[in-house]
C-alpha cells in the first residue's frame, strides 16, 4: 500500500509496510499513481500527453523513471504488501508483562476546568489522596510484573498530583531504593496544572522526574475560559511565571507544555506561538475529548480549519528552525531512521496490558481514561489482575482488530489509535474515532513533510 | 534516481527480527494522554536498527 500527497510544494510518496518515504517530482508522482494499474506503454503515452509542453519530458526519460520505480518495488520500498498480520495474531498470546503505571495520587484538584475528562479530578467518584503505602505497593507490583524489562515508567497524575506532593516525593525515594536491589530503572513523570509549583517542586523534579508535563492552553483568554479555580478566577497569571521558571530550569529537555484545543479556539496555532513567545520550546496541543453535544466539541465545519492550522504550524516550525529558534511539537516528532519497531507499531499504547492506571485506593484500570468505569476494573495492586476478560480484550485491541484500519495508510504510525477515544466514540475499544483518525492523518502528513523539507535542505 | 529521492528510514520488515525488546516508552506516558500514536516514540535500542 502507498500514500501519495502534495504539501508545501513537495510531492511525497509513503510506502506503508516498509516505512519508506520518497520525495518525487511531478512526473514521477504521476507515474507512481498509475504504476500498478497501467502497462508501461500506457503510462508512457499518458505522461507524454500530459507533459507535451515540457521538452525535458522525453520517452526515454519516462521509461527511465518507470525503471527506477520498478527497482524500488523490487527493493521492497514501494508497493509492498502486508507481511505483519501473523505478528498481530501472535500478540494476542503475548506475555502479561507490565512496564508502566499511571499513579492517580490525587483524585482532587485545585482547579475546576469545565472540560476535564476526569470530572475535576474526582473521576465521577469521591475526592481521595493516595497513601504512601498504596504508592509503595504500586511500585512493588510494577516490579513484580515487569519480567525482564529494565525501564519502568511511573506517571504521577490526578487530579492534581501536587496536592499530594509529599507522598509523591516519598514514592520516588522508595523507587530509587528499589532500583538498587532490583536492577530496574524508573522513569518518573509529573503532570501538573502549575498552581502549587514552587522551588521545592522544581528542585526535586529536576533531580528526579524524567519528564514534566505542564498544562497550559495558550493565550490568556483561551486558558482562563476553562482553567479556572473554584472561585471562578482564571489561573493563567498564577501559573505562567511558575512554568516559565520551571521550564527554564529544566533546560531544553524533559518537559512539555501541554494544552487542549476545543471548538472555541480552532486557531490553536496562535496558542502554540504564544507559548513559544513566552519561552517554551517543547509543545503539545491535543484536540478536546468530549461528547459531540458539548459546546466545546469540534465540529465538521472546524475540520478544514484545523487542517490549515496544522499546515501553518509545520511551515512556521520549519521557518523558526532555519532562524535558530527551533520549537518542537509532540505530534510532529518523528524519527524515520530510529523510530519504533514493527512490534510497537502494531501493539500501540499498551493500555490494559503493559500500561495500567492505579487509583488512590489501589484499584487497577486499563488506563487513566477508564478510571471510574466499573466495567473496566481489572483488579488491584495486592491481588493483581483478576479481570482476565478485560485484559484479553485489550490484548486483542490493535490495528489489526479494527476493520476500519485495513485500508488506512497511517495504520503503522498510529497503531489503531486510542482505545479510550474509540470507546467514547463508538462504545467499544476496538471501534475507531473517525474525527480523531482524520486529524491524526493530517498531523502525520505534516510531520513527514517536515522531514522531507529537512532532507531537501541538506 | 533523477526524479525520486528516498529518505533514510528504518526497514520495518527487518525490525521483525531485530525489534520487540519492549524497552521503549509507553506511548501515553509522555505528553499526549488522549490521542495515542506510536510514530513519535523513539526506539531504545541503540544498535541493530537497520
Amino acid at each position: 500500500m502507498i500514500h501519495q500527497y502534495k504539501l508545501n510544494g513537495y510531492n511525497i510518496v509513503l510506502d506503508v509496510y516498509s516505512g519508506s518515504v520518497h520525495v518525487v517530482d511531478e512526473v514521477a508522482y504521476d507515474i507512481i499513481s498509475m504504476f500498478e494499474q497501467k502497462s508501461e506503454d500506457e503510462i508512457v503515452s499518458a505522461i507524454l500527453e500530459k507533459y507535451k509542453d515540457s521538452p525535458d519530458v522525453t520517452e526515454a526519460e519516462v521509461r527511465e523513471c518507470i525503471g527506477d520505480i520498478a527497482e524500488l518495488k523490487a527493493q521492497k520500498k514501494l508497493f509492498t504488501t502486508d507481511p505483519y498480520a501473523s505478528l498481530a495474531f501472535d500478540l494476542k498470546s503475548k506475555s502479561n508483562v507490565i512496564k508502566a503505571l499511571c499513579l492517580h495520587v490525587a483524585h482532587t484538584c485545585n482547579l475546576n476546568c469545565s472540560y476535564c475528562f476526569a470530572s475535576q479530578g474526582k473521576y465521577k467518584g469521591e475526592r481521595a489522596l493516595m497513601s504512601l503505602d498504596v504508592g509503595k505497593r504500586a511500585l512493588d507490583f510494577l516490579i513484580e510484573n515487569s519480567g525482564t524489562r529494565t525501564n519502568l515508567e511511573v506517571d504521577f497524575f490526578g487530579g492534581e498530583p501536587l496536592m499530594n506532593w509529599d507522598v509523591v516525593k516519598d514514592i520516588v525515594r522508595y523507587g530509587r531504593e528499589l532500583e538498587k536491589t532490583t536492577g530496574k530503572h524508573f522513569r518518573f513523570t509529573l503532570t501538573t496544572n502549575g498552581v502549587l509549583v514552587d522551588d521545592d517542586v522544581i528542585e526535586f523534579s529536576n533531580r528526579e522526574m524524567h519528564n514534566v508535563v505542564m498544562s497550559i492552553d495558550g493565550r490568556r483568554e483561551v486558558h482562563d475560559f476553562y482553567r479556572k479555580d473554584y472561585a471562578g478566577n482564571g489561573s493563567y497569571d498564577r501559573i505562567i511565571p511558575k512554568f516559565q521558571k520551571f521550564a527554564k530550569s529544566r533546560g531544553d529537555t524533559g518537559y512539555y507544555v501541554r494544552g487542549t484545543y476545543t471548538h472555541r479556539n480552532v486557531d490553536f496555532t496562535n496558542d502554540l506561538f504564544h507559548l513559544a513567545d513566552l519561552g517554551f520550546t517543547q509543545l503539545s496541543m491535543e484536540p478536546v475529548v468530549c461528547a459531540p453535544t458539548d459546546p466545546e466539541a469540534l465540529t465538521e465545519e472546524d475540520f478544514p480549519k484545523l487542517c490549515e492550522q496544522y499546515e501553518i504550524l509545520a511551515k512556521e516550525m520549519i521557518r523558526r528552525k532555519k532562524e535558530g529558534k527551533e520549537i518542537t511539537f509532540y505530534h510532529y516528532m518523528i524519527d524515520l531512521s530510529h523510530g519504533p519497531c514493527i512490534y510497537k507499531r502494531i501493539s500501540g499504547c499498551g493500555s490494559g496490558t503493559e500500561y495500567m492506571a492505579v487509583t488512590p485506593w489501589g484499584d487497577l484500570y486499563p488506563c487513566h481514561q477508564f478510571v471510574g468505569d466499573e466495567k473496566y476494573l481489572m483488579g488491584n495492586i495486592w491481588d493483581g489482575v483478576k479481570n482476565e476478560a478485560v485484559r484479553d480484550e485489550f490484548k486483542k485491541c490493535n490495528v489489526y482488530s479494527r476493520r476500519e484500519c485495513d485500508d488506512c495508510w497511517a495504520r503503522l504510525y498510529c497503531s489503531g489509535g486510542c482505545a479510550a477515544n474509540a470507546y467514547h466514540a463508538t462504545g467499544k475499544i476496538t471501534g475507531t474515532y473517525e474525527y480523531g483518525c482524520r486529524l491524526f492523518r493530517k498531523r502525520m502528513e505534516c510531520a513527514i513533510m517536515m522531514k522531507v523539507a529537512e532532507a531537501q535542505d541538506k | 534516481m533523477k526524479r525520486i529521492q528516498t529518505l533514510e528510514t528504518r526497514d520495518l520488515e527487518k525490525s521483525v527480527k531485530n525489534g520487540g525488546c519492549g524497552e521503549c516508552q509507553t506511548s501515553c506516558q509522555s505528553a499526549c494522554k488522549t490521542s495515542c500514536g506510536v510514530a513519535n516514540q523513539p526506539c531504545e535500542k541503540k544498535t541493530e536498527k537497520k
